[in-house]
């Protein structure tokens, strides 16, 4: 049962939570929708929730409820560049289907 | 695709809806909005924000609201209609003050109406000319129709009353959001929907009516402990006080309508003056247009108007008794009406309560300014996470999708009211009905879901699978009550149905019930089974210890023996828990009691017969 964050991603995070002034970290969760079912979410975190697991990646706390963890169980977030793009990219190995954006996906 | 990370509870952005809150008072109406994360009552063309809730109607159905009726209550009184508010949803029976009134009343099934020169109208026609009236004034002041109104009502008001406020809405043209309790509304404008929680009284004597609220603010949710007041105590009683100072002083009863209004208008005068000044100063003119001047001091006032003071005092402590506190539990008072002014007003709360009330926010405005903020909220001009004044949906909403699982169509905390649609596709060619299942629940499983309704969308035009678009709909409006609606856009074929979802389950603590009663089926069912086999075994060892005590004559020894023995067995077995062992020895006991049974009727039968002739015996 692992969530883990490239150092790449660790350092972005890092980065963002620092011009932030607050947070406790990264919180990652699935949510139903998009086209295919499931959707990632990806957003600070400024409250931890009872039932909150925290997992520690390069010093990045990460927090993930359990239900989304079903889903995210392996995931290793990375932080890429693609073209012209620099974002987070979810590799879950969960994963069966993805739509064609890439915004929802099915396990 | 590549993700950005958000703000915690971050939303698409949300167009700004225009919102307004109206107060629609017994006395005055206001309306009020939120510009710039303010809350701000709305003025008329002439800076007024006090719409005077009187309507009058011409013989040419024209319709006067306001300061312009108002002028014409003593003029024209059946046809000019003040606090109309009291007879809204009510019939003639519940209305025994309605004799005083000058009004033409026709009695109704449901709710009276009035007789005019424009016809006969109904409380609900005239409070909507109120509302009418205000929305006018909205839509100058927001520049646009408002997309929703939030209406306060009393929180005594029943749901004929609420329903019949809700009417006179729709017939201005005006969406309500939501009803909101007056007491509530004031206490959201002070943001003790925010305070720490506890226990709050609202105290608001308004022009005519007086009303003190307990409430109780769980986790931004405020609930309605009791209610008290009195229908016919208000600022006019007040004035009415100076006014008979006033003849007293003078000598002079007036008899004409133009002298009764000036000396009421100097009364009403003095006493708001007093509200600011230790002193005034009073002119009264008297029939033959002399003038006497006399002067008023706030204490000279505050004795006259003693009794008035006191009689508000009664229902607050009939509040507090019927909500089961004391003094000492109110952690906050919230002063509402223009009334509470009065100096001797605040001295009396504070004193009774032992703390100074919360006075910072114009008491005629604070209700409609609650109003207001709520009606941003709803309008969804605020992030609405951080604020739970609303009710919540306490468990997400769902329908059933193919391989039993549930798609939750309305999440859990949602507040209310809410709307959330869905398309949804056939998976056969050909398929011309779909079965709507709509689900309550966390788990993912429609099995380990609540199921809430079912039912069927007929009628979908054949065609290949994934090609009918069909739209399902969950709404669940302010009262809880949930419509499904499933309509195929192509075709237009639509199908609906209600439910009360929130029934037994707006409460955590039921909502929590009916969980463990999931977790917990297997065992109930034991339960259950244990206590009725206990109870058939103790009706057995009941009827054989009595046939016993009677007839144990019929036994030798040794069967006595046995049968106690079966009996001692039954009595042990129903002191443990095991069902089945039970009923296993309550089956040996009746078959160890047949042979006894069978003695104790041949038995009774020869007793009854012998020394009887047989015509004796016919019946």
């Amino acid at each position: 049962m692992a969530i883990t964050l490239t150092e790449k991603a660790a350092y972005q995070v890092q980065k963002h939570l620092t011009a932030r002034g607050r947070g406790l970290g990264l919180r990652l969760a699935v949510k139903t929708s998009g086209c295919s079912g499931l959707a990632y979410t990806l957003e600070f975190v400024d409250e931890s929730a009872q039932e909150d697991l925290a997992f520690d990646s390069f010093g990045v706390t990460v927090l993930v409820d359990p239900k989304s963890l079903a889903y995210l169980d392996g995931t290793e977030l990375d932080f890429v560049r693609e073209g012209l793009n620099e974002g987070f990219k979810f590799n879950n190995p969960n994963v069966k289907n993805q739509c064609g954006c890439g915004e929802s996906f099915t396990v | 695709m590549l993700l950005q990370i958000s703000e915690p509870g971050a939303k698409a952005p949300p167009q700004r809806r225009l919102a307004a809150g109206i107060d629609l008072g017994t006395t005055n109406s206001l309306v009020a909005t939120v510009r710039d994360d303010q809350a701000v009552v709305l003025e008329d063309s002439q800076g007024r924000v006090l719409l005077p809730s009187v309507v009058r109607y011409h013989a040419d159905q024209r319709v006067e609201v306001g300061h312009d009726a108002k002028l014409w209550q003593s003029e024209d009184p059946e046809n000019t209609f003040v606090s109309v508010k009291r007879y809204m949803g009510r019939g003639l029976d519940d209305l025994p003050e309605h004799h005083g009134a000058p009004y033409r009343f026709i009695d109704k099934p449901g709710m009276v109406q009035f007789e005019t020169h424009a016809g006969s109208v109904s409380p609900v026609q005239v409070s909507s000319e109120i509302l009418k009236s205000l929305r006018e004034r909205a839509v100058q002041a927001l520049g646009g129709e408002p997309s929703g109104v939030v209406i306060t009502v009393p929180a005594y008001f029943d749901d004929a009353q609420r329903q019949a406020t809700k009417d006179a809405a729709k017939l201005a043209g005006l969406e309500v959001y939501r009803l909101l309790n007056e007491p509530t509304a004031a206490a959201v404008a002070y943001g003790l929907d925010q305070a720490a929680e506890g226990v709050y009284a609202v105290y608001d004597l308004g022009g005519g009516t007086f009303d003190i609220s307990i409430l109780k603010l769980t986790q931004g949710v405020f609930k309605v402990l009791a209610t008290n007041g009195d229908p016919a105590l208000g600022g006019d009683d007040f004035d009415r006080a100076v006014y008979d100072w006033l003849i007293k002083q003078t000598g002079f009863a007036p008899t004409d309508t133009r002298h009764v209004r000036s000396l009421l208008s100097a009364a009403r005068i003095a006493k708001e003056r007093l509200s600011e000044h230790p002193d005034t100063g009073v002119s009264v003119e008297l029939s033959d247009g002399s003038v006497v001047n006399l002067s008023l001091s706030r204490e000279s006032f505050d004795a006259l108007t003693e009794g008035l003071v006191k009689k508000t005092i009664t229902p607050v402590r009939k509040a507090l008794r019927d909500a089961g506190l004391s003094i000492q539990d109110i952690k906050g008072v919230v002063l509402v009406g223009g009334a509470t002014r009065m100096p001797c007003i605040r001295q009396a709360v504070a004193d009774f309560f032992q703390q100074p009330p919360l006075v910072d926010l114009d008491p005629d405005k604070v209700v409609a300014l609650g109003a207001a903020l709520q009606a941003n909220l709803l309008a969804g001009n605020r992030a609405g996470d951080d604020w739970l004044l609303l009710d919540v949906i306490p468990l997400s909403l769902g329908i059933e999708t193919l391989g039993g699982l549930s798609e939750k169509i309305i999440q859990r905390n949602a507040t209310i009211p809410v709307a959330r649609a869905q398309e949804f596709t056939t998976w056969k060619d050909g398929q011309t009905a779909m079965s709507i299942h709509v689900v309550q629940g966390e788990r993912e499983l429609v099995s380990e879901c609540r199921s809430l309704a079912r039912f069927e969308l007929r009628g979908i035009p054949p065609m290949v699978a994934g090609a009918a678009r069909v739209r399902v709909t969950y709404q669940v409006d302010a009262d809880g009550l949930l419509s499904v609606s499933a309509a195929e856009q192509i075709s237009g074929v639509e199908a609906r149905v209600e439910v009360k979802p929130s029934y037994g389950l707006s409460d955590a603590d039921i909502a929590r019930m009916i969980e463990d009663s999931y977790a917990h089926a297997q065992e109930d069912l034991e339960a259950r089974r244990l206590h009725e086999q206990r109870a058939e075994a103790e009706r057995l060892v009941e009827a054989t210890e009595s046939a016993l005590a009677l007839d144990s004559g019929l036994l030798n020894p040794d069967e006595l023996a046995q049968l106690g023995q079966s009996l001692q067995a039954l009595k042990q077995a129903i002191a443990g828990s095991d069902w089945q062992a039970i009923k296993r020895t309550a089956d040996l006991l009746n078959e160890a009691s047949t042979e006894f049974a069978g003695r104790r009727m041949d038995y009774s039968i020869k007793t009854a017969l012998t020394g009887q002739k047989l015509d004796a015996l016919q019946v």
